[in-house]
């Protein structure tokens, strides 16, 4: 696969140049030239207006029946399933069906006397479990975990493997990936395997011009999702000469199902061959942060503050402005890389993709790597002393004025909305 | 025995500077400056601070990307880096995370020997912090990512880090060679020193081909990526709110609330 200027029709209007976010067209003698930096990401193709811009697909055909069923790493840390795992789950199953009726999603659980997980799988969705079992897989470890995952995926052949885009799934993901020679794509946040169901996606949430895509296209292959250039844009992956086609998904974007209370399914025990020597490090320690967890994936408030709070302290403000409405305390980037926060409250690209039902934005900009971790929030309410910034632009509610002033309005007053509202009706 | 080290940086534009222009939707790229990517910064400067207690200690930056990624290894080079490698060639071009690991590997082979390779955990123009644990992979080497602590046993042979989690961190101990990649929160990157910069000498910085590492040709560029882009757009730009009327904090305040009461979302 790759771009190609058709020399005959191009004009050397610059256009391409213009679109490319990648730096990755030169003008040379009034013709465009794609340079090294390319990555085929059809900006360009879509940008000509000459159509003198092609992107030519590999013609080279692999078998890959031999590949089947969708395996989801449910990751387990001391026992307990993440959320992610669970969410995956539900996500997997719809993706199986979405290929075909026969199609199964399986929960695949490594551990240390973990079989007692599988049924909390079935319950969300899981149709079988692969569970590896050994004591020496009793916590992660890089060497263990990816030699035994690639054992089983070479053995058992999975069309699709998807991991939590936590600080395990991408440690592991990678390692397994780069092992089977097998492509994997980061920090997925949407996936699809039916082309219909792509453009229904894209056209609801996306500029993606879907004319060119047919709904009724055979392909099962998975399109997957991500931000990319730092939120600025999207980019839909595939892979499709090789297997498995691996995800990491982001923890809080797909949805869990309800769970289905006695449900059961298969259990393969797969036996691990696996012995002390093949891990190559210790683990000395493992220490739980005494410092309040933050579930911001989980909250349905989220009071933020960013760098228009000017010090640390203004987090004291968006502390009591949580606490009053039962919310939790988000932040910005620049919050955290001026030290004013921890990193566990960054919303964005580099910290946590929130949905909320309603997200304050305090003294926040709205960098787009900002927006890329938080657009997708019910309500967005910015409260900012600039108009013109970003975070206007897709604030449900722009409220322009001096955070230190209208937050403990807010706070004051928020027992009395009700009352508020019902004045204004009467 | 002098300690050899290896970084591995990238030359990213400065993703908190870009805009999106929101009548045509696309990226505003005018004045982006290129940077040393941040977790790679601090990747070099926990290299850097074992040569300043090992002076002997020798540090090669390697990088991968067009010919004006120069400047990158010319920066690192400032900060105190001994030598720079840049591998640049188009048949690496277009490369996903697997190919770019391969090409990578192959540099560091064709450098030899090592006792630690340190990189970011990710970059900020891709996020994916795939390249670190693949080339660990492809070098058959134990890797630890997200590193927050680090440590040199006496006899440089075993390395003690911190491994920053969700909820909390892991001590980990693992024999040289190996990879670690960086987080911020492992130290706080140095600044150029103008002398350095001066007295960098050119052979100090070296441009290879893909001939140059020998690497087999088909297992790099976008021809060899595993993963290839099927589409790209900009999210759909969400309309426009409502500006909350008011002149004091407390008309803002409370027109908020009733504007929350009647939407049903408080």
């Amino acid at each position: 696969m790759a771009i190609q200027v058709i020399k005959d029709k191009c004009k050397g209007c610059g256009v391409c140049i213009k679109a490319c976010p990648f730096e990755a067209i030169d003008m040379n003698d009034k013709i465009a030239e794609i340079n090294s930096k390319c990555t085929a990401c059809n900006q360009c193709v879509a940008a000509c207006p000459f159509d003198a811009i092609e992107k030519t697909e590999s013609d080279e055909v692999i078998d890959l029946s031999a590949y089947k069923h969708i395996w989801v790493y449910a990751e387990q840390r001391a026992g307990k399933l993440m959320n992610v795992a669970l969410e995956l789950l539900g996500e997997g199953y719809k993706l199986a069906k979405d290929i075909s009726e026969d199609t199964k999603v399986y929960a695949v659980l490594i551990g240390d006397n973990i079989k007692g997980l599988a049924d909390e799988c079935y319950e969300y969705g899981a149709e079988g479990v692969i569970c590896i079992d050994d004591p020496l897989l009793k916590n992660f470890t890089t060497d263990g975990y990816t030699k035994v995952l690639t054992d089983a995926i070479k053995e058992i052949k999975p069309e699709i493997v998807l991991f939590g885009a936590t600080h395990i799934g991408r440690d592991l993901a990678p390692r397994v990936a780069a092992r089977l020679n097998a492509g994997l794509t980061a920090d997925c946040t949407h996936l699809d395997v039916k082309v219909s169901s792509y453009i229904d996606y894209a056209n609801k949430n996306t500029t993606l011009d879907t004319s060119t895509l047919d709904p009724n296209d055979p392909d099962r292959g998975i399109k997957q999702t991500r931000p990319a250039f730092g939120g600025n844009l999207m980019a839909t992956i595939v892979c499709p000469n090789t297997r498995p086609q691996m995800s990491t998904v982001r923890p809080g974007v797909m949805q869990k199902i309800e769970p289905k209370k006695g449900a059961t399914g298969e259990l393969v025990e797969y036996k691990p061959s696996i012995k002390a020597s093949d891990i190559r490090t210790e683990i000395v320690d493992i220490v739980k942060s005494t410092k309040e967890l933050v579930s911001l994936t989980d909250a349905d408030i989220i009071c933020s503050g960013g760098r228009g709070l000017g010090n640390a302290d203004g987090f004291k403000l968006i502390k009591q402005f949580a606490d009053k409405v039962g919310g939790v305390v988000g932040s910005s980037r620049a919050a955290v890389d001026n030290g004013w926060i921890d990193h566990s409250h960054q919303v964005g690209q580099t910290g946590t993709t929130v949905k909320p039902k309603i997200y304050f934005a305090c003294g926040i900009s709205g960098a787009i790597q900002h927006l890329a971790g938080m657009q997708t929030s019910d309500i967005i309410v910015a409260i900012n002393t600039d108009p013109d910034a970003p975070i206007m632009e897709i604030a449900d509610y722009a409220v322009i004025g001096d955070l230190y002033k209208v937050i403990p309005e807010i706070i004051n007053d928020w027992d009395k909305a009700e009352d508020l509202y019902d004045a204004t009706t009467r | 025995m002098a300690l050899k080290i290896v970084v591995c940086a990238k030359q990213v534009p400065d993703t908190n500077v870009i805009k999106i222009n929101p009548k045509t939707g696309t990226l505003i790229r005018e004045g982006v400056p290129s940077i040393l990517n941040n977790d790679d910064a601090n990747a070099l400067e926990e290299a850097l601070k074992l040569k300043d207690k090992y002076p002997d200690t020798f540090i090669t930056v390697i990088s991968m990307g067009p010919p004006q990624a120069k400047d990158l290894l010319i920066e690192c080079l400032a900060m105190g880096a001994d030598e720079g490698i840049l591998l640049s060639d188009r048949a690496v071009g277009g490369s996903d995370t697997w190919a770019t690991s391969n090409a990578l590997a192959a540099v560091i082979r064709k450098i030899g020997d090592f006792d630690i390779i340190f990189g970011g955990r990710q970059a900020i123009d891709g996020d994916t912090a795939q390249v670190g644990p693949q080339i660990a992979e492809k070098l058959n080497l134990p890797q630890v990512t997200y590193v927050q602590k680090f440590e040199l046993s006496d006899d440089m042979k075993t390395v003690t880090v911190e491994r920053n989690m969700e909820d909390g961190y892991e001590v980990i101990k693992l024999q040289t060679p190996c990879m670690l990649t960086c987080i911020k929160e492992l130290n706080e990157p140095r600044y150029m020193s103008i002398d350095k910069l001066f007295g960098i000498k050119p052979e100090a910085i070296k441009v290879w081909s893909a001939a140059d590492v020998e690497v087999d040709l088909n297992t790099v560029g976008l021809e060899a990526s595993p993963t290839n882009v099927f589409r790209s757009f900009t999210p759909a730009p969400k309309g426009k709110g409502i500006t909350v009327a008011g002149d004091s904090p407390k008309e803002l305040a409370d027109n908020l609330l009733i504007g929350l009461k009647g939407k049903h979302v408080i």
